[in-house]
C-alpha cells in the first residue's frame, strides 16, 4: 500500500515515522525546504519538497498510484484543496483529511472528503470519557455522524424520573438500548421505569442529542 | 443585486467600490483589520472582520441572502474553500473565485465553479502583445 502524507509538521512527521515502521510505502511532502533537509536523514528518499496543493507535486508524487493521501497541514483550506486536487486529478481512492477548526468536520465530508480528523474532538472525546462525573457522554461516532452512540446519566430532577419509558417524550429517532442501574445490565422494555442515576445507553441522531441531552440531565423546572 | 466580496485586498476594495458606485448591495470579509484601510470611510458597504473560510462569518456577511460570491484574497485554497461553501451550503446563485495556479484553477473549474486565473490572462495579453512570441504555432497553421 502507498501512502502519500502532505505537510511536515508534527502530525505529519511522527505520522510518516509510524507508517514507516509499520511497513507501509509511504512519502511526505513539505513545503519548507529547511525542514526536508532535516527530515532527510530520518526518512532518505520518503520525502519529498514540494506544496502538495500544486498538481505537478502530485504528479511528481505519483499520486496516481497512491492508494490513500493524507493532508495534515496546519491550514484547513489547505487540507481541503489537496484532497479534492487528489481525488479530481489523480483519482485517489482514499483521501483523509486533519482538521484543525473543528466547526469544519461536517463541511470537509459536504465537500466530498472521505475521512477527517480532528485532533480538538479526538481529545474532547477522549476528557469525556475519563471523566465519569460527566452526565452526557459520547462514546461512538457512526458513520457519517448522523448517528451516534452516547452514555446519559439520567439526573434527579429530570421529567423522565419514575415514568415508564414508554410515556416520556424522546425526540425522534432515540432507541435506549441498554441502561446501567446500580452497576447492573438491563434491557429495557417499554414499562421500565426510570430511576434517578440510571445510565441509558442511546442510539441517536446527532441532531438529537442536544434535546436529549436536555430531557434526561436538566432540571425539570 | 446583492454582492459579498471576500478579501479587502486591492482587487476585492476596488470590486466593492465599484460594486457600492453602481448601486449594489455590498458586503466585504477580510480576516486582516488593517486592509479594510484601503476603502473610502464613507462606503456604503458592509464589513465583517473574519476569515472566509468560516460560514458562520460567511453567515454574518449575510451570504443567505446574495446573489453573488467573489472570492479574492492572496490565497487559492481560502479562496476554493469559500467559494465551495458559498456554493454548496448556502447555494449563492453566481460563485466567482480567483485562482492564481492554472492547474488548481483548471480543476476547479471542471468541478463548475468560475474560475478567474490571472496568470493564465496575463500570460495571454503579453503573448499576445508579441508578434513573434507564438511564431511556430503561426506557421504550422499556415
Amino acid at each position: 500500500m502507498y501512502i502519500i502524507v502532505a505537510g511536515g509538521g508534527k502530525v505529519g512527521f511522527y505520522l510518516t515515522k509510524t507508517l514507516i515502521t509499520e511497513g507501509y510505502e509511504v512519502l511526505l511532502i513539505e513545503k519548507n525546504p529547511a525542514k526536508c533537509d532535516i527530515y532527510m536523514e530520518q526518512f532518505g528518499a520518503a520525502i519529498m519538497q514540494g506544496d502538495s496543493a500544486e498538481a505537478s507535486t502530485l504528479q511528481e508524487a505519483g499520486a496516481a498510484r497512491a492508494d490513500v493521501v493524507i493532508a495534515v497541514t496546519g491550514e484547513d483550506e489547505d487540507n481541503l484543496v489537496i484532497c479534492q486536487v487528489a481525488k479530481e486529478r489523480f483519482e485517489v481512492k482514499r483521501t483523509i483529511a486533519r482538521v484543525n477548526n473543528p466547526k469544519n468536520e461536517q463541511m470537509f465530508r459536504t465537500l466530498g472528503i472521505d475521512a477527517t480528523v480532528s485532533n480538538t474532538n479526538v481529545i474532547m472525546n477522549m476528557i469525556e470519557q475519563q471523566i465519569p462525573e460527566l452526565p452526557f457522554v459520547h462514546l461512538l461516532a457512526l458513520k457519517h455522524e448522523e448517528l451516534a452512540i452516547v452514555e446519559v446519566k439520567v439526573s434527579p430532577g429530570s421529567e423522565v424520573v419514575n415514568h415508564e419509558i414508554q410515556h416520556i417524550r424522546f425526540p425522534r429517532d432515540v432507541i435506549i438500548t441498554a441502561m446501567l442501574r446500580r452497576g447492573e445490565l438491563i434491557i429495557p422494555s417499554g414499562q421500565t421505569v426510570i430511576e434517578p442515576g440510571d445510565e441509558l445507553i442511546v442510539v441517536t441522531r446527532r441532531a438529537q442529542e442536544e434535546q436529549l441531552r436536555r430531557l434526561l440531565t436538566i432540571d425539570a423546572t | 443585486m446583492r454582492i459579498l466580496v471576500l478579501g479587502c485586498g486591492r482587487l476585492g476594495a476596488r470590486l466593492a467600490m465599484d460594486a457600492a458606485a453602481a448601486g449594489h448591495e455590498v458586503a466585504i470579509i477580510d480576516k486582516d483589520p488593517r486592509s479594510f484601510s484601503r476603502l473610502p470611510g464613507d462606503l456604503n458597504a458592509v464589513i465583517v472582520l473574519g476569515t472566509g473560510i468560516d460560514e458562520d462569518v460567511q453567515r454574518s456577511a449575510g451570504v443567505e441572502t446574495v446573489d453573488t460570491f467573489i472570492a479574492v484574497t492572496d490565497n487559492d485554497n481560502t479562496n476554493i474553500m469559500a467559494a465551495q461553501i458559498a456554493q454548496k451550503v448556502f447555494h449563492v446563485e453566481n460563485v466567482l473565485l480567483r485562482v492564481y495556479d492554472p492547474a488548481r484553477a483548471e480543476t476547479y473549474q471542471s468541478l463548475g465553479l468560475t474560475v478567474i486565473c490571472p496568470t493564465r490572462l496575463v500570460a495571454d495579453v503579453i503573448e499576445r502583445e508579441l508578434p513573434d512570441f507564438n511564431l511556430s504555432s503561426d506557421m504550422t497553421g499556415l
